[in-house]
């Protein structure tokens, strides 16, 4: 039972938890991309920028959580994710809109949003310092801790508040989407202008009222992911940067412009990484008598090590674009 | 005051002109009908009149308004309607919400719009909830002009419409057009199946390498021994 137990908190929870990270950024990605055509680089360090605004207004109004019972950042999430809305939205006019005037090739639209990740590090450095700060300034990070009801299970199952946050706003946030893009004129013109966008301007479609919905909603789902993340473990400037590679493989592996193709995507990366780092020489205890000594015997059965992580989503990028490019759900080939 | 009057039009991709000098009036409700062999410039000048390539020299109005050069966003919040031959549909949307996209810029419109394109294509009707790119070559055309059809314009226009079609939807889609004017709507369209599109024209403009060979009534010019000899093969 304890085996069991311990399969849930290392891979259950903890899968769930990369998964609806990777899940909410890969589809920020896949939107910016369906409208613009072209892969947004700069989409980790807006999460990093969200995160970072969170952090500032969590040391500006500290006690601001104890009122409603909830962490101060989470309470700040939602004025956070307005300013790094207008900050996408800033960044599109100032550096990204001029290339499009000029019809460049996509690859220089990627090259400039590389521009964008290197200033956005820059400046949060700038101002945050190059260490790690918890997100938790006036209050501390709430372990429940849930003993399951069965005999023989001594250990329990840990699971954080922020965890707990984090699902219920990966599925608000799905939810969402869903109905914001299959119900709303806007959300609907989205998708025609991702289907056929010279054919959305000779319907009328204002392109660049679309293209700021786009990167409204992108920094909007920035700043949840970020700053989950951030409350996860602990807010740090490159944090985001070193998830970009498995978010794009989460948008890539569900088929790009796909929005509920990413998500499916980050939960298929999220899990693939934890499954790979765990140690299935726990699981296997149970029937060490019945066992081949060399099996018994072995202390650790992971896939690979844990530093080893990143080649994992890097393993399932170059498996999806060799066999299958146009990911799960059939989108669009880069 | 005619619905659309280009004078002189020159035009064309970058610095290459393929329109050299077009003129074509159309009144309010009538069908006028471009016709002339491959590469004359046909698709080029409705192309041009929907802002979607420069026009160097010459003028477009409508209505007596100048509206050369205009992105085609604003020409269709003046009441212009443009049907690509190719790509004419949103494939991933629904039926219903490809014809919602037409009125995009008239959201308030969308209910009792939806119900008249229902009436001119019942089809769509029934696929309504079925994706367009599901569709046959001919519904989607249908999609295509119930789109255009859904902002209300006041002029619709058409590039190559039966391209590829069978002759039943030929017929049909030439029933349509006669229909969609007779309710009020100005008609230009380029057509490959020449002899039909001038049998309901009211004006026929022949081109040839850019510019008006032949201008005249839709019978007349089907009547021209020179014309049916260069143009409509016999």
């Amino acid at each position: 039972m304890n085996e069991l137990v311990f399969f849930i908190n290392n891979v259950v929870i903890a899968g769930s938890v990369s998964g609806s990270i990777y899940a909410i950024g890969a589809v920020g990605v896949t939107l910016v991309f369906s409208i613009m055509r072209f892969a947004h680089f700069a989409h980790a360090d807006m999460m990093t920028f969200g995160a970072f605004m969170v952090l500032l207004l969590t040391l500006l109004f500290p006690g601001a959580g104890d009122a409603v019972g909830l962490p101060t950042a989470v309470v700040m999430l939602p004025l956070a994710m307005l300013f790094t809305a207008l900050l996408a939205v800033g960044i599109d006019r100032a550096f990204y809109k001029p290339l499009r005037a000029h019809g460049v090739k996509p690859i220089v639209m990627v090259i400039g949003s590389l521009g964008v990740t290197l200033m956005l590090q820059g400046l949060i450095r700038l101002f945050a310092g190059t260490g790690g700060q918890s997100l938790y300034v006036d209050d501390r990070k709430e372990i429940l801790r849930l003993a399951l009801p069965f005999e023989g299970a001594r250990a329990p199952i840990v699971i954080t508040e922020p965890q707990i946050i984090l699902f219920v706003l990966t599925i608000a946030a799905v939810v969402s989407l869903h109905l914001f893009l299959t119900r709303s004129r806007l959300g609907k013109a989205m998708r025609a202008m991702s289907d056929n966008p010279d054919l959305a301007q000779a319907s009328g479609i204002n392109i660049n009222l679309i293209v700021a919905v786009t990167w409204i909603i992108a920094g909007g789902l920035a700043t949840i992911a970020g700053t989950l993340l951030s409350l996860d473990v602990t807010f740090k400037p490159d944090l985001s940067f070193f998830i970009l590679l498995p978010i794009f493989a989460a948008a890539i592996v569900g088929g790009v412009g796909h929005p509920f193709g990413a998500i499916a995507g980050g939960f298929v990366v999220g899990f693939a990484e934890t499954l790979a780092v765990f140690n299935w020489s726990v699981l296997l205890r149970p029937f060490r008598d019945s066992l081949p000594e060399w099996l018994a015997q072995a202390g650790n059965l992971a896939f690979v090590g844990t530093e080893y992580k990143i080649v994992v989503p890097f393993f399932i990028l170059v498996a999806i674009l060799v066999w299958r490019p146009t990911g799960i759900f059939k989108g669009k080939v880069i | 005051m005619p619905l659309l009057d280009a004078r002189d039009v020159h035009g064309g991709y970058g610095g290459m002109n393929i329109l050299n000098g077009v003129n074509m009036a159309i009144e309010a409700d009538e069908i006028g009908v471009i016709v002339g062999p491959n590469g004359a410039g046909k698709s080029t000048m409705l192309k041009a009149i929907f802002g979607l390539l420069t026009v160097n020299q010459g003028e477009i109005l409508l209505r007596g308004e100048p509206i050369h050069n205009l992105p085609p966003n604003k020409l269709v919040q003046k009441g212009m309607g443009f049907i690509p031959q190719e790509k004419n549909v949103f494939p991933s949307l629904t039926v219903k919400e490809n014809l919602e996209m037409g009125a995009f810029l008239k959201p308030h419109n969308t209910r009792r719009m939806l119900e008249t394109v229902y009436g001119f294509f019942p089809p769509l009707y029934d696929k309504r909830h079925q994706p367009a790119g599901e569709l046959s070559g001919g519904q989607r055309q249908m999609v295509a002009m119930g789109r255009a059809l859904m902002a209300e314009p006041d002029l619709l226009l058409l590039d190559e419409p039966t391209a590829g079609l069978s002759p039943l939807y030929m017929n049909e889609i030439f029933e349509r057009v006669k229909e969609i004017n007779a309710a009020g709507v100005g008609i230009l369209m380029v057509e490959q199946n020449a002899k039909q599109a001038l049998a309901i024209a009211d004006k026929g403009f022949v081109l040839a390498a850019g510019q008006n060979r032949f201008t005249d009534t839709g019978a007349a010019l089907l009547a021209d021994p020179e014309v049916a000899k260069s143009f409509l093969g016999g």
